[in-house]
């Protein structure tokens, strides 16, 4: 009883960043209606930019951070605007297609740019780990948890208040009123393919001070898809929520039955949902008209 | 126009006649480097003709279409080792098996669509791959399983020459036969079902039996090529069937041309020598750009997905397709002012 506490505060913790991680897939299919299957593989760009800035150029880390964001924020709004929106009026499934040709392509370049090897990130969190009334939590998965959730707090409030927020709920809602009433539609997309290479890059950094950086680390995001999936797709509290199960599930299931099982739980999570209730815990269902 | 059609007739003919002394004169003249090229094109082929089946015929995007290979090759493998059954009944029992497997897959077919159903896929080619990695008794686990040469009466296949007489003849029959399904009531419930579902339903086509055979004869023609490459490498390992050879043949089909036969052979070509293009070029340049290969090869065949799905999406089957219509074309013109 008190190891299955310990390891579910573990899987608890995962679950945060897997959260962060969720919002990006999140935010750009509510606005876009595109499942983004490279997002995994932004998420590792961001990491490898915050190599680059912190260990490469050897900047302080609060310097490096916001930069690799901000340099994320960038890739994100070049993929949208030569990528994607010449395909915005073609079917979703050509655009859906897109993005799995621009993960091959951002997973072949992290190889070429910084080579196939492991890096250490430097650590930012204290190095003791954080002790819960007699439980161990690894300070790394402690405190990203801590942060991740933090982030996503701060894109729901965004989202909530500010004019952009606003535009992009509007285009997600609706597409044509929301152009009839003066939205910039292609612009709103170009945002939002930005925010979510921005928070992208965020959970990567986490992810990679968790674990190492390499460039397997895109595969994560695949596995991500299936809490977007138990969340439902535009749902951003659904993503929390399912953030969180995945996560308990993960680390019980590693802890009971060995690791090779905790990859595999997502994938099955996944494919029972998308059987039983594909539109997800909290996500609209999807009516078909003629 | 009925001299137009005729040229362009007579030049499709003459186009097969040259493939066809190119497949007879191969075993003949070709070394064994252009043999197990030759070899790993016609077990491509066969794949990618399985995915187009799927995704360019009957509109679904499978994202797991290595797995199903791995279902025929870890099949094959078993029935050999276990029932010791000859090979000639092994390679089709490992297609059926994959085929099973394929429509056990696609249930969620019946449900879903699009985007949720790649997702099946997916998650089909993930769990698949967990499978190959952990059931150790049935498939050797993470060192994978070894395979008998493939014998038939006394004749044992092993060199490239012995492999390509049984993979070219399987090639082309699984050509034959992929084509000549689209004249047949089940390939065109499947184009019906892709163009426009509820239309295709209320003319009675049952879109649940029809999915579920896509699934079958798809993961059938995959489950037929996993097996020639397990006889073609007498080994199964799960690192073989990974997501990224599933993205490979989705890579294949889009720059071949989705939908059309034609495309899958050229997509599967195109994807097999690029790499070769590449072992040159490391050849040229020396080992210091051999790390970059791979990497430079994964890169290409995403930039070839995007382009192609921007510009050309009826991959290289529509271009050539346009070149020959603009040619047929310039032909009519000359004549007409010769008269």
């Amino acid at each position: 009883m008190e190891f299955l506490l310990e390891i579910s505060l573990v899987g608890l913790a995962v679950g945060g960043v897997y959260a962060l991680i969720a919002l990006g897939y999140v935010i750009v299919y509510r606005t876009t209606r595109v499942v983004n299957f490279a997002h995994g593989n932004l998420m590792m760009f961001g990491a490898y930019f915050f190599f680059t800035f912190a260990v490469l150029l050897e900047l302080a880390w609060w310097a490096a951070l916001p930069l690799s964001i901000c340099a994320a924020a960038v890739l994100g709004a070049g993929i949208e605007r030569v990528l994607m929106r010449p395909l915005l009026r073609r079917e979703t499934t050509v655009a859906v297609l897109a993005t799995v040709g621009l993960a091959a392509v951002l997973h072949g370049l992290v190889q070429m740019i910084w080579r196939p090897r492991d890096f250490l990130l430097p650590s930012v969190f204290p190095e003791r780990p954080i002790v819960i009334s007699g439980m161990y939590l690894p300070a790394n998965t402690g405190f990203g948890a801590l942060v991740a959730l933090a982030a996503v707090g701060v894109f729901l409030v965004l989202f909530r208040v500010t004019r952009i927020g606003l535009a992009m709920r509007a285009t997600a809602s609706d597409q044509v009123a929301a152009s009839s009433l003066g939205i910039d539609v292609p612009a709103t997309f170009n945002l939002t393919w930005a925010c979510a290479a921005a928070s992208a890059a965020l959970a990567g950094v986490v992810v990679a001070s968790i674990t190492t950086l390499n460039p397997s680390m895109g595969l994560i995001g695949l596995s991500v898809l299936a809490v977007v999936i138990l969340g439902g797709l535009d749902s951003l509290a659904g993503a929390v929520l399912a953030g969180l199960i995945i996560g308990w599930l993960e680390a019980v299931t590693g802890f009971y039955l060995g690791a090779s099982y905790k990859d595999v739980v997502p994938f099955a999570v996944m494919l029972v949902i998308l059987m039983v209730r594909p539109h997800g815990l909290l996500g609209t269902p999807r009516v078909e008209r003629l | 126009m009925t001299g137009g059609r005729t040229a362009s007739g007579g030049r499709t003919a003459a186009g097969t006649a040259v493939l066809a002394a190119v497949v007879l004169a191969l075993p003949l003249t070709g070394n064994s480097y252009h043999l197990h090229m030759a070899c790993m094109i016609g077990i491509n082929v066969i794949s990618a003709t399985g995915l187009n089946l799927l995704t360019g015929y009957a509109g679904m995007v499978s994202l797991g279409h290595a797995a199903f290979m791995g279902v025929g090759a870890y099949g094959a493998a078993w029935f050999g080792a276990h029932l010791g059954l000859p090979f000639y009944l092994c390679l089709p029992l490992g297609g059926l098996l994959a085929a099973a497997v394929g429509m056990i897959a696609g249930l969620p077919s019946l449900r879903l669509k699009g985007l949720y159903l790649a997702m099946a896929t997916l998650a089909a080619q993930f769990i698949l791959a967990f499978v190959f990695n952990e059931w150790e008794p049935v498939t050797g686990g993470r060192g994978g399983t070894p395979v008998a040469p493939a014998r038939i009466g006394g004749l044992t296949l092993t060199t490239e020459r012995e492999l390509y007489l049984l993979i070219a003849p399987l090639t082309v029959g699984a050509l034959l036969v992929a084509r000549n399904l689209f004249r047949t009531r089940v390939g065109r419930a499947f184009i019906a079902l892709r163009d426009r579902e509820i239309a295709a339903s209320v003319l009675g086509v049952d879109p649940r039996r029809y999915k579920l055979i896509a699934f079958g004869v798809s993961s059938f023609y995959a489950g037929l090529a996993g097996g020639l490459m397990a006889y073609f490498f007498r080994v199964v390992t799960p690192g073989q069937f990974g997501f990224d050879l599933s993205l490979f043949f989705l890579a294949a089909i889009v720059a071949g041309g989705m939908g059309t036969v034609t495309g899958g052979v050229l997509g599967a070509l195109f994807i097999t020598l690029t790499p070769e293009l590449f072992a040159w070029v490391t050849g040229v340049f020396g080992p210091r750009v051999a790390g970059l290969l791979s990497p430079a090869r994964e890169v290409l065949f995403g930039l070839l997905i995007v382009g192609f799905l921007t510009f050309e999406p009826q991959g290289m089957a529509g271009i050539g397709r346009r070149v020959r219509n603009l040619l047929s074309r310039m032909v009519n013109t000359n004549t007409r002012e010769e008269e």
